[in-house]
């Protein structure tokens, strides 16, 4: 079990989405919303292209915590706003700060950049040390 | 258009969702678990798991049939095109592992109009074959120009 303390940086985790990554998260998850996996129906609603599944983005910061905190079972809330979208073929780092601890339980202030542009932001993570 | 705020407190039918050991590892590959309690069953045995463990954000697949009855639901008339996820919220009680079976009930907590867009919170309570709780989720979404 990894120490922490208020103040501390959580291991930055930074993922590339790879081109094809939509479409099996399409499958793995049952959201076929064709803005994730058509690049022309994306590009006629006027987005740039086929964008990511904001929950897979999601996805990303509840692993940044459950890898630094130790496993699945320290992850016991997770809250985020998202905000613009994610693009395929950008790396998104996700960034954390432990706000405080409070009876075993660590506060975590969350961010996923990608392109300079904070695509989760003011999120917030609760994990059982 | 106006936004509908008759469904405000309105609930959907259960879903019960059987969590399976392949769906598990799909949607572990998809998000990039490397963790072997994700990914391999005997990993998940040893340390004392009755089968794989269900990453947290699983949940969107348990309670994915549930949630879909709001966003389709004709009363909240959301238009698609114009839908932006917001913001999401996941509480978790005991983790999930393939052989789980996990009821959910989804209810509309509540609709505004805020600015000529309209707010939507839908807010899913997911249980498992114990009566557990295994995670409560509040989904907000905005449809522009509602």
């Amino acid at each position: 079990m990894p120490s922490f303390a208020a103040g501390d940086e959580l291991p930055e985790l930074e993922v590339v989405p790879d081109r094809y990554v939509t479409v099996r998260y399409a499958g793995a998850s049952g959201d076929f919303n064709p803005i994730h996996i058509d690049e022309e129906f994306a590009k006629q609603v006027g987005l740039p292209g086929r964008i990511l599944h904001g929950l897979w983005t999601m996805a990303q910061v509840a692993r940044a915590q459950t890898e630094a905190a130790g496993g699945p079972h320290t992850l016991r809330r997770l809250n985020v706003s998202f905000r613009g979208m994610g693009v395929l073929e950008e790396p998104i780092t996700v960034k954390s700060t432990i706000r405080s601890i409070e009876d075993g339980v660590a506060h975590v202030d969350t961010e996923a950049w990608q392109a300079g542009t904070a695509i989760v932001r003011r999120s917030d993570a609760d994990l059982q040390l | 258009m106006g936004v509908n705020v008759e469904a405000v407190g309105k609930s959907y039918p259960p879903t019960l969702y059987a969590v399976g050991r392949e769906k598990v590892k799909e949607y572990a590959l998809a998000v990039g678990e490397t963790n072997p309690l994700h990914l391999d069953h005997e990993a998940a045995r040893a340390a004392g798991y009755a089968d794989v463990v269900a990453p947290p954000m699983f949940a969107v697949v348990y309670s994915g049939a549930a949630i879909g009855q709001a966003f389709f639901d004709p009363d909240n008339g959301i238009n698609f095109a114009l839908l932006v996820h917001s913001g999401q919220e996941f509480r978790w009680g005991p983790l999930v592992v393939a052989g789980d079976e996990i009821q959910t009930t989804v209810s509309v907590a509540s609709i505004e109009e805020r600015a000529g867009n309209g707010f939507y919170v839908f807010e899913s309570v997911s249980t498992n074959q114990d009566g557990h709780t295994v995670c409560v989720g509040t989904w907000t979404n905005v449809v522009r120009g509602a």
